[in-house]
């Protein structure tokens, strides 16, 4: 009986320390990434709808639960009893039908609440007021495209915040030059997967400022771990002239042309794009606007000179398995290409 | 160990060399000695795959943590899960069919006792293929290992173009040739039961374990080859240029994500089918009563098999389907959610009215109620695709799954130990250790996959070797990799109960749980014919009717 | 223990359950349908889908003779089976032999277009989509053709030798299951390859 008891009571304290959990994920704050802590349509869609299934997968486990314990205690052998044994019942018709028929109606409850936010979120329409990114997911890292705006970047992507009364959600094209990637920005809306011959698409409209964060969610390779993204939600004053800044060629100045000179005499024009320069590799990011990304190689480092230095000497030391090279230069070459990454704002 | 051999006083018998056991055992067709071949092949895997999850564990348990590099992490727990899955899980529940099946239909065997010693040494072939890699999985560019892809092997990263060297291709022969393997014990499971039966056993009179093998044995069948058919197809595409998931040329990476899935989901079936049916058959007998509709959990056990073949896109609902496709198999997976409920209560009505002992097989067949019960309603929460969209590839999946198979299956799967432990060896497994066992892993299960939820709804994605801090992963990792830990002690006092046991546990008998079905009339261990004469049946538990003659099933069936 | 208390009307009825050669060959041949299904699947999603390289229409002569070879192969095995079923062994090995003729004239026929398709046409598994699926679901199914006529060889020399009688009919019969499901294959392989796939 005390050993009855003892399962019971793990099994319960296991149960609410479950539910518990949870909750407290609801409530926690410093974590940006919280599933329950929705900024935007899609993923207050979903939080709602999933409290809706919470609430009735609650109650069935609660049924279930007691009932499964009422005849744990009720029906345990008694030393009484040890000789003889129970009434030899085989089944019943009625109660057999009685539970089919009510988990069929609570499957076409749920499923139509399903269907609904379904249609919903992958059906929207996309306003004229819209802003169109294109998002190509390459091995560890992501390019970005506005294309109506002509902003090409990476790994940090701005967008306008939207005004539920005039909305202004952004539109995300999902392409992938290698593997299969997803995009996943918990707080914004849920995954979608860039998968290569297979563009996919996915909206959202953030209501409030802020920088938003999340990572890769489908595995592509070594560094899937470091695939983080960054999502910058601006005010439309300063996503205008965040767009104006990226749209300017790389700054063109005289005191750097030495570090110039190594970008554009190594290997570093094979693989990433200088605007208004002879560098124009796709492989890599866009390097146009580095210094205005606050991190590095994907969110891997913060965005600092002893960083830089580094990722670029030795990348592995950063994002071991990455496909950046280690460049293997001269310390008089480095510290003239430091210059001249530095001023590339 | 399988003979009967009669003492007789004043003569000496010698025991056999070793070589000669050891050639009897690796030649021998008897379904007994195979089973139990498959079930220390298992074990051995399940050590081997356990060891696996705790390194990972370790890793993980904080922030940028540096327990292994990346590539060797990527390694372990695409091992892990292939191992798992294709050598602890299937092999066991093969183990087990092959034990049990001829014993409870009152056989002499099964069908085809060569086919069955092929097929066993077929897969075992395969385990020991897939572990080879760590050495020869260089190739000309000494760019491979052991596979790191995933257990899915997702396109296009199983190509050629991003997965150099041979890990790959070891990851595909292996589980190619333990695929066939399977499909043989498959036919050989259905042959046995449709054909070998003794007279007397209608379809309707089999016990529900052989009911249940017989759908898994059918899902087999259907289920492995596509996923040997996909990957014959990465063969080709690997080997001989073709492009039937080179994207570059036209080819779906979504394409090979359809046949893994429509091979991987009813897979996931196959091995929670044998798990149900140990529950079949341990339930009734601890509560003294017999399963509660057994025309029920006939047809509900053949419309899961039916139903979950048409569930497999919901492991895709990320991939970029439309809202129709992303609907239809919402449903469907909310409707095979209704006949696994059927089976729940019907336990649940064996319960009732009845005269429960809490020996330690019944405590396992609780705990699987329990948590089968958690993991099935965290199941249809996922069914509901907006909410999918943020939980799949997340730590939610991760630990949902665990809490089917381990939570599920594998707490089955020790009832089962327990209660056919005696039958197999003539001894019993000590109570004192199960008692340890039991709760030890009770314990160290839920301290590990219960929490292991709440980083998934907290962001984390799922097979990344180390996270950013400042998450609110880093604790909850913590507190994650310690019930890893717990549960490996309790495994090693498993396998400690296992050894001790054989040489010391207490004499069986032919039936110490008191129990029904015609394992039970013959000796412990059985003689290796089986049974002195072809039993006769005329109800389900025959053995109800010879010991309640005053009150045979046979009335009232 | 033995026998339990059963009723009288059941004791009367004879125990009779099917014969486990013909319920494995039926296992078999669901689980080799599931592998030909993947690949039909892959065939069909892949029509039309082929960035390069010759087209179906372009290339692909149907062979109506071949095809009749082999499907009136699964004739003559039928009434091979017969013939030995009443212990006429002769006209069995007549038939058998035959069966082994057309089947072998079939794979012949398989074996000139893919000669012709390869160096003439510059049709290869690795070309384009086409030929990666053409190849791949003819090749299989040819595969399994090849595998039947072993077994049918293998069968035809015990027989020739005398040693193939009355009582393997059922263990031929299980054979010939194999036989008929490769040709039911390719009634769906020719469908799907030369007539749907234009």
């Amino acid at each position: 009986m005390q050993r009855v008891k003892n399962t019971i009571r793990t099994e319960f304290y296991s149960v609410a320390f479950l539910f518990c959990c949870m909750a407290t994920a609801a409530a926690a704050d410093p974590s940006s990434t919280n599933v329950f802590a929705p900024q935007s349509t899609p993923a207050k869609s979903i939080f709602h709808l999933s409290l809706f299934v919470l609430a009735i997968t609650g109650i069935i486990f609660a049924v279930v639960c007691t009932l499964l314990v009422y005849s744990l205690l009720k029906f345990r052998a008694r030393s009484s009893s040890a000789n003889s044994e129970p009434a030899q019942v085989y089944g019943s018709t009625q109660i057999e039908l009685a539970w089919t028929v009510i988990p069929i109606l609570i499957v076409v409850v749920l499923f139509m609440a399903t269907a609904r936010v379904v249609h919903a979120i992958q059906d929207a329409p996309m306003p004229a007021s819209a802003v169109e990114v294109t998002v190509i997911g390459h091995q560890f890292w992501w390019e970005y495209r506005y294309p109506q705006l002509g902003v090409v970047t990476a790994n940090e992507l701005h967008i306008p915040v939207s005004d539920p009364a005039h909305p202004t959600p952004t539109f995300l094209q999902l392409l992938s030059a290698d593997t299969d990637h997803s995009f996943w920005v918990p707080e914004l809306a849920g995954k979608t997967d860039l998968v290569p011959n297979h563009p996919n698409r996915m909206w959202m409209d953030p209501e409030h400022t802020g920088t938003f964060l999340g990572q890769c969610a489908q595995y592509c390779g070594t560094q899937h771990a470091k695939m983080l993204l960054r999502v910058s939600v601006d005010t439309p004053e300063d996503f205008a002239e965040w767009v104006r800044e990226q749209r300017q060629p790389a700054v063109a100045d005289e005191r750097v042309s030495a570090g110039k000179r190594v970008f554009e005499t190594t290997a570093c024009i094979n693989c990433h794009s200088i605007k208004g320069t002879v560098a124009n590799g796709r492989f890599g990011p866009d390097l146009t606007h580095l210094m205005s990304r606050s991190t590095i190689a994907a969110g891997a480092a913060l965005n600092t000179p002893e960083n830089l230095r580094l990722w670029i000497q030795n990348p592995d030391a950063i994002k071991r398995g990455s496909l950046m090279p280690a460049m293997q230069l001269s310390k008089s070459d480095l510290d003239a290409l430091m210059g001249y990454l530095e001023t590339l704002r | 160990m399988s003979s009967n051999a009669i003492t007789v006083p004043g003569i000496r018998i010698e025991g056999k060399p070793l070589v000669e056991t050891l050639h009897e055992w690796i030649t021998t067709v008897d379904h007994k000695r195979l089973g139990i071949l498959y079930v220390i092949y298992a074990l051995g895997f399940l050590v081997v795959g356990g060891v696996e999850a705790l390194i990972i564990r370790i890793q993980l348990m904080h922030s940028h943590n540096d327990f292994v590099s990346p590539q060797v992490f990527n390694r372990l727990f695409t091992m892990h899960g292939t191992t798992m899955i294709f050598f602890v899980v299937m092999p066991v529940m093969f183990g087990f069919a092959n034990y049990l099946v001829p014993l409870m239909i009152g056989a002499r065997d099964m069908a085809f006792p060569r086919l069955n010693a092929f097929s066993f040494w077929l897969s075992a072939f395969g385990g020991l293929l897939l572990y080879f890699s760590f050495l020869g999985g260089s190739g000309l560019y000494g760019a491979g290992n052991a596979p790191d892809v995933g257990w899915w092997a997702y396109a296009p990263l199983g190509a050629r173009a991003f997965s150099p060297g041979h890990s790959s291709d070891y990851w595909t022969l292996s589980l190619l040739v333990s695929g066939f393997g399977s499909i043989g014990t498959a036919i050989n499971i259905i042959a046995t039961i449709l054909c070998m039966r003794c007279p007397g056993m209608k379809l309707g009179r089999m016990p529900l374990l052989v009911w249940l093998y017989l759908v898994m044995g059918g899902m087999v069948l259907i289920a492995i080859t596509p996923l040997s058919a996909a990957q014959i197809m990465l063969l080709i595409d690997r080997y001989l240029g073709g492009h039937f998931f080179d994207t570059q040329a036209g080819g779906s990476a979504v394409l090979w994500m359809h046949f893994f899935w429509i091979f991987g989901h009813p897979e996931v079936y196959i091995l929670v089918m044998p798990a149900f049916a140990f529950c079949s058959e341990i339930i009734p007998v601890f509560s003294r009563k017999p399963i509660f509709g057994y025309p029920a959990m006939v047809a509900a056990s053949v419309a899961i098999g039916l139903v979950s073949t048409s569930v497999w896109a919901h492991h895709m609902f990320s991939v970029g389907m439309n809202s129709y496709a992303n609907t239809f198999f919402a449903i469907t997976t909310m409707a095979v959610g209704i006949p696994t409920g059927i089976k729940i209560f019907n336990w649940i009505g064996t319960m009732w009215g009845g005269r429960i002992q809490f020996k330690l097989p019944m405590l396992f067949c609780l705990g699987f109620l329990f948590q089968f019960l958690i993991a099935g309603l965290t199941g249809i929460i996922q069914a509901t695709v907006p909410v999918d969209w943020q939980l799949t590839l997340s730590y939610f999946v991760v630990a949902h799954f665990h809490y089917v198979i381990v939570g599920g299956i594998l707490f089955a799967l020790f009832g089962a130990f327990y209660y056919w432990y005696p039958k197999v060896t003539g001894r019993m497994l000590s109570e004192r250790l199960g008692k340890w066992h039991f709760w030890l892993f009770l314990i160290g299960f839920h301290v590990t996959f219960d929490v292991m939820h709440i980083p998934g709804l907290l962001g984390m994605p799922r097979r990344i070797y180390t996270y950013e801090p400042g998450r609110g992963w880093d604790t909850l990792n913590l507190i994650v990799s310690i019930g890893a830990f717990i549960q490996a002690v309790a495994i090693l006092v498993f396998v400690w109960n296992l050894i001790v046991s054989y040489f010391k546990g207490a004499k069986a008998g032919n039936d110490p749980w008191d129990a029904w079905t015609l394992e039970w009339s013959t000796s412990s261990p059985p003689p290796a014919y089986n049974f002195a004469t072809v039993p006769v049946v005329a109800s389900r538990r025959p053995l109800w009717d010879l010991k309640h003659p005053e009150d045979p099933d046979s009335q009232y069936e | 223990m033995s026998a339990a208390a059963i009723s009288v009307s059941e004791m009367q009825q004879p125990w009779s359950l099917p014969y486990r050669g013909k319920v494995a060959m039926a296992g078999l041949i669901i689980a080799e349908s599931a592998i030909f299904t993947i690949f039909v699947i892959a065939y069909l999603f892949y029509i039309g889908k082929s960035l390069t390289g010759p087209a179906p229409r372009e290339v692909l002569e149907t062979p109506i003779f071949y095809t009749i070879c082999l499907l009136s192969s699964s004739l003559t095995i039928h009434y091979a089976g017969k013939f030995l079923q009443r212990g006429e062994r002769g006209p069995f090995l007549s038939l058998w032999s035959l069966t082994i003729l057309l089947g072998g004239l079939f794979l012949f026929g398989t074996a000139r277009e893919w000669h012709r398709l390869i160096y003439e046409d510059g049709l290869t598994i690795s070309t384009n989509l086409f030929g990666t699926t053409y190849y791949s679901l003819v090749g299989l199914h040819a595969f399994h053709v090849t595998v039947g006529m072993i077994m049918l060889l293998i069968v035809a020399i015990f027989a020739f030798v005398g040693r193939v009688g009355r009582g393997h009919s059922r263990r031929l019969e299980v054979l010939s299951l194999y036989w008929h499901f490769v040709d039911a294959v390719w009634v769906v392989v020719f469908t799907v390859v030369y007539v749907l796939g234009r």
